[in-house]
């Protein structure tokens, strides 16, 4: 049944979120650390587990595709929420500040993603 | 009359008027996107952009914190935009995704978000201090705001910054994140992001959850849950470094 997909991938977002904040409350910061990441290996997990006593249907798996799908619309909407004015609005040193820091973000990706890619060669 | 009755309609059923207006939209932009750059511009890339437009606009109309959800009306794309959607269908675009580049993931991950954090807190801080700030306090909070917008203002609160700083290191937060979400598809090709491996470390160097869901919706969604895993992390390990051993160096060097 469709609703066992979404019960699953609301019960890994539940726990996730969950552990993200003990996670927080144990490293002594108001935020929530890894939940949506824990959450995910959660049901990446709990998805490949293939016992005969669990295994997803093609139709609980809709109950998850469908939500999966509808990722690129919630992120529109989610960009349509932003407090761009705000932000537009922080004067230069604010916009300054973002910007430099993204830049320089973009330009450190390839450096580290050489660096990744020279340990997995070295591993094999 | 009609009017009336059919704007109350559309403001007591928010999220299913949400659910029309964020489909219009997303149509007008792969349109635009076919007909205008003849597929160049990825479609989802132009509703991004749109919705921030139209996030600006929500904003200075109404003078709001949630852009265009601030207009009654549109209440309804402040629900379907929340966190609770959003990391709903984060979470969601994991299935399916390689278990195993997850877990090779580990340290070069682990790296990036440490790199990102300090690097855009580094960053920051220099353009904080080259803007005439001396205050440790401040430069750390405006340097945290770099971050991500939440850094910033649970790093100012820590410390006891004023107001009118944490409201920068907001702006500063908030410009990262929405550069993120529309510059990613433009600077993808040159930065080699078109792989797991390399969107895993773009999420932990970006750091924010908002950019880098937009910005790897608009290059390419197979990438979204390795960009996602490390990008969740980043700003718990911010609130972590920066009021401790980011402020210390600060008090140290100024």
């Amino acid at each position: 049944m469709v609703i066992y997909g979404v019960a699953l991938l609301s019960f890994c977002m539940l726990v996730g979120v969950f552990v993200g904040d003990l996670l927080g409350d144990i490293l002594g910061v108001q935020a929530n650390v890894g939940g949506v990441g824990i959450a995910m290996i959660l049901l990446l997990v709990l998805s490949n587990l293939g016992s005969r006593e669990f295994t997803l249907t093609p139709i609980t798996e809709k109950g998850i595709g469908f939500w999966s799908a509808m990722y690129i619309p919630i992120v529109v909407a989610m960009a349509a929420r932003q407090n761009v004015a705000s932000a537009l609005s922080g004067g230069w040193m604010a916009i300054i500040a973002g910007v430099a820091a993204v830049a320089a973000s973009f330009a450190m990706i390839p450096m580290l993603a050489r660096l990744g890619q020279t340990r997995q060669h070295d591993d094999s | 009359m009609i009017l009336d009755s059919l704007q109350g309609v559309l403001a007591a059923n928010a999220l299913i008027t949400a659910f029309m207006f964020v489909g219009a939209l997303v149509w007008v932009s792969y349109l635009m996107s076919a007909k205008l750059t003849r597929g160049h511009v990825h479609g989802s890339a132009i509703a991004i952009a749109l919705g921030l437009v139209l996030a600006w606009y929500g904003g200075l109309r109404t003078g709001g914190s949630t852009g265009l959800a601030d207009i009654p009306l549109l209440a309804g794309v402040g629900v379907m935009g929340g966190a609770m959607f959003r990391d709903f269908a984060i979470v969601a675009t994991a299935f399916g995704a390689d278990l195993g580049a997850l877990k090779r993931a580990g340290v070069v991950g682990a790296i990036s978000i440490v790199i990102g954090v300090v690097l855009s807190f580094v960053i920051g801080g220099i353009v904080a201090v080259s803007f005439g700030y001396t205050d440790p306090i401040a430069v750390t909070t405006i340097g945290a705001g770099a971050a991500t917008y939440i850094v910033g203002p649970v790093t100012g609160t820590a410390l006891g910054a004023g107001s009118d700083v944490i409201a920068l290191s907001v702006a500063a937060g908030l410009t990262k994140s929405v550069l993120v979400m529309i510059g990613t598809p433009f600077v993808a090709p040159r930065i080699g992001l078109d792989n797991p491996h390399s969107a895993l470390i773009y999420g932990g160097l970006m750091g924010t959850t908002s950019g880098v869901a937009g910005g790897l919706a608009a290059t390419d969604p197979k990438l979204v849950p390795y960009g996602a895993m490390t990008a969740t992390f980043y700003t718990g390990v911010g609130c972590l470094l920066a009021p401790s051993i980011l402020y210390l160096g600060v008090r140290a060097l100024l």
